[in-house]
């Protein structure tokens, strides 16, 4: 998605001296995720921050995150929780959930996930394993 | 490629490439992979013909393209169905009424035009979701609150203007806004209240403008695209405090939200209230109900003596009411010490004091709070659902009385009995202030993908419907399943209403595009079914 990067966004701000205010006609665009706190990519591969954004919200470590007890449940201890920590995740698989969904988990439009997007995801969910 | 219904498959091509013409190759989606995700996740007609599939979708990055895009489906008749994030799930989803329609994608709308956190509001597009406005506030420190419904992931837009509620004084979403931008049929804008004055300084600050007030008509309806809607805030409380009052018999529940009523309604308890029932939930009330649910009152369940009896030996209150207080610490304190005062009155009340938080709070500790009665978003909710492939919510609204609450456990118990169905199979929530002076009760009712079981649901969805309106009660909202079997209750002298927006709706969209049968409201030329 074509969004103007946080440290543009962070520049107008600061032209500006305040946020309030800002031209309504032209508006502020910040890079949509399903967080509460803007993702640091300083340093980390896209697909981290991807996966950041999108994902963590329900697969995140923490109180409330719906895919990580899911999984929990599902899993009984027997692979990791937290899908950022498997090791056997296919790209393919990644890739068919987030577009098939599974159990309650919805599937993603492209408007929401893009397929660059998603790629990187699905790399970085796949980073440790074993060859 | 599917094609929309009465529309020849050369006039849909033509569309199609006016369409990539005006929005660009990439935001027209016509191949099945890609129109697959414009389906219902949650659709009770998963493995039916009668799911309602879209013929294609189209994503407009700014307001001069949703023009665009409607003056071509006017040019060709082609009916639109606009979703701003599609995240309605429970209720549709990003999928269609009518089957063929194209989606109108507004997701990749997602500017924050402004936020004033000195007279507390917001300007935002239809793609701008609850965590987007959360986040530009945290960042930049503003001294502002929004108000979340469960879900964090939808529009702010689209929830209000489907009248979704949330959890804090601003909780009833429609209400909190103030001046809309709306693209309309023929593709022209209109800015509603004070936006209609070319360089209007309070279009976010007076709802009103001049002239008749529309803003109304255009939620839950298909009279025309928003493509802006600003919001008020709260600004941000100093103190936040939680005390709940329980009240040990049964019949204690009528001067329970007697009481809570007067509290509301003068705004010393504000946010969403909802009743609980430590002894309807106990383990021992559930097995006395022959393993079925003790929420409604099945028939051949325990007598409320019984189930009082119950309440006595395993020290469980009959019904709990747990309020919230926002403000500077001192104002809370006192509202709670007031509230007490009044339901002292009840023989027997006790009061258990919540946590009491000195705001704001260190970002640290957010994980901890109690996330939506502080505008916090979050997909939380999505772990309260049991085990699923989604869900579809029943959702009437009932009398603010505990009459009321009781009268709906008799007829949803006996409604469920009557439909052979053990009421422990859907997820009943007490019933809560979403909305100002009225209680909503919501019923989940879980989708499979088995065909059976969702075709029973909707039977049994349709059952409660109707038991509802038998007793005055009706939905406040609905899934797209169910949009005209709401609409046919809401039946005031023959239907008078439903036939005005027809009237309305012959006049300002004569071809009958925007979203078609959305809440009951169909264009002359498919109003057929309807009586």
């Amino acid at each position: 998605m074509n969004h103007v990067g946080m440290f543009g966004v962070i520049a107008l701000a600061a032209i500006l001296g305040t946020s309030s205010g800002a031209a309504q006609d032209q508006g502020q665009r910040i890079p949509s995720s399903w967080t509460t706190t803007t993702v640091s990519g300083q340093g980390q591969p896209r697909g981290y921050v991807e996966y950041q954004k999108y994902c963590s919200a329900c697969h995140g470590a923490g109180v409330g995150r719906p895919g990580t007890m899911a999984l929990e449940a599902k899993y009984k201890g027997s692979e990791p929780a937290l899908l950022d920590q498997r090791t056997d995740l296919t790209p393919e698989l990644v890739k068919t959930y987030v577009r098939n969904g599974i159990s309650i988990m919805p599937f993603f439009r492209k408007t929401e996930i893009s397929d660059a997007e998603l790629d990187a995801i699905a790399l970085y969910l796949t980073r440790n394993n074993k060859p | 490629m599917r094609v929309p219904p009465g529309v020849t498959p050369q006039d849909f091509s033509d569309a199609i490439t006016q369409w990539r013409q005006a929005l660009g190759n990439d935001w027209v989606f016509t191949s099945d992979d890609d129109v697959n995700l414009y389906r219902d996740s949650y659709s009770p007609f998963w493995h039916e013909d009668l799911e309602p599939i879209p013929s294609a979708a189209i994503a407009p990055d700014r307001v001069e393209q949703v023009q665009a895009a409607v003056k071509i489906a006017n040019a060709y008749r082609i009916p639109l169905w606009t979703i701003s994030t599609g995240k309605n799930l429970g209720y549709g989803g990003s999928a269609p009424l009518l089957g063929g329609s194209v989606v109108l994608d507004l997701k990749r709308m997602d500017r924050i035009l402004e936020v004033n956190d000195k007279n507390h509001y917001a300007l935002v597009e239809p793609g701008v979701s609850y965590f987007d406005l959360y986040r530009y506030i945290q960042d930049r420190g503003l001294k502002v609150w929004i108000d979340v419904p469960d879900p964090g992931w939808g529009s702010l837009i689209g929830n209000a203007l489907d009248r979704g509620g949330g959890y804090t004084p601003l909780r009833d979403h429609f209400d909190a806004h103030c001046g809309m931008e709306v693209v309309l049929a023929n593709g022209e804008i209109i800015r509603t209240g004070m936006g209609a004055l070319p360089g209007s300084q309070t279009w976010q600050q007076y709802r009103y403008g001049f002239g008749p007030y529309l803003d109304g008509i255009f939620s839950q309806s298909n009279f025309g695209v928003v493509t802006k809607m600003g919001f008020w805030l709260l600004p941000e409380p100093e103190g936040f405090k939680s005390g709940t009052v329980q009240v040990p018999r049964h019949d204690d529940l009528v001067p329970l939200v007697e009481t809570l009523n007067y509290l509301m309604n003068s705004n010393l308890v504000q946010g969403t209230t909802t009743i609980g029932s430590p002894l309807l939930m106990s383990r021992a009330a559930r097995s006395a109900s022959g393993g079925g649910s003790a929420l409604v009152m099945t028939p051949g369940g325990p007598s409320i003596e019984e189930l009082e009896k119950i309440g006595r030996d395993q020290n469980l209150a009959y019904w709990t009411c747990e309020m919230n207080f926002y403000g500077p610490p001192k104002v809370v304190e006192a509202q709670w010490e007031y509230a007490k005062e009044k339901y002292a009155a009840i023989p027997g009340a006790l009061f258990v004091e919540g946590e009491t938080y000195k705001l704001p709070v260190d970002p640290s500790y957010v994980d901890k709070l109690p996330k939506r009665q502080f505008g916090i978003p979050s997909l939380t909710i999505f772990g309260m659902m049991g085990r699923s492939e989604g869900h579809m919510w029943f959702s009437p609204i009932i009398p603010m009385t505990g009459e009321a609450v009781f009268e709906a456990q008799r007829v949803f118990g006996q409604a469920y009995h009557d439909m052979g169905v053990p009421a422990i199979n859907q997820i009943f929530v007490f019933p809560s202030s979403f909305f100002p002076r009225s209680f909503v009760i919501l019923c989940g009712f879980p989708i499979y993908h088995d065909i059976e079981k969702n075709q029973r649901s909707r039977e049994v969805f349709k059952g409660l419907v109707k038991a509802a309106a038998e007793h005055g009660w009706g939905e406040y909202r609905t899934h797209t399943a169910f949009m005209d079997t709401v609409s046919d209750v809401y039946s005031y002298n023959d239907h008078s209403l439903r036939r005005f927006h027809g009237t309305i709706k012959d006049a300002v969209d004569p071809n009958g595009i925007l979203s078609p049968g959305r809440c009951g409201v169909w264009p002359k030329r498919m109003r057929k079914a309807q009586g």
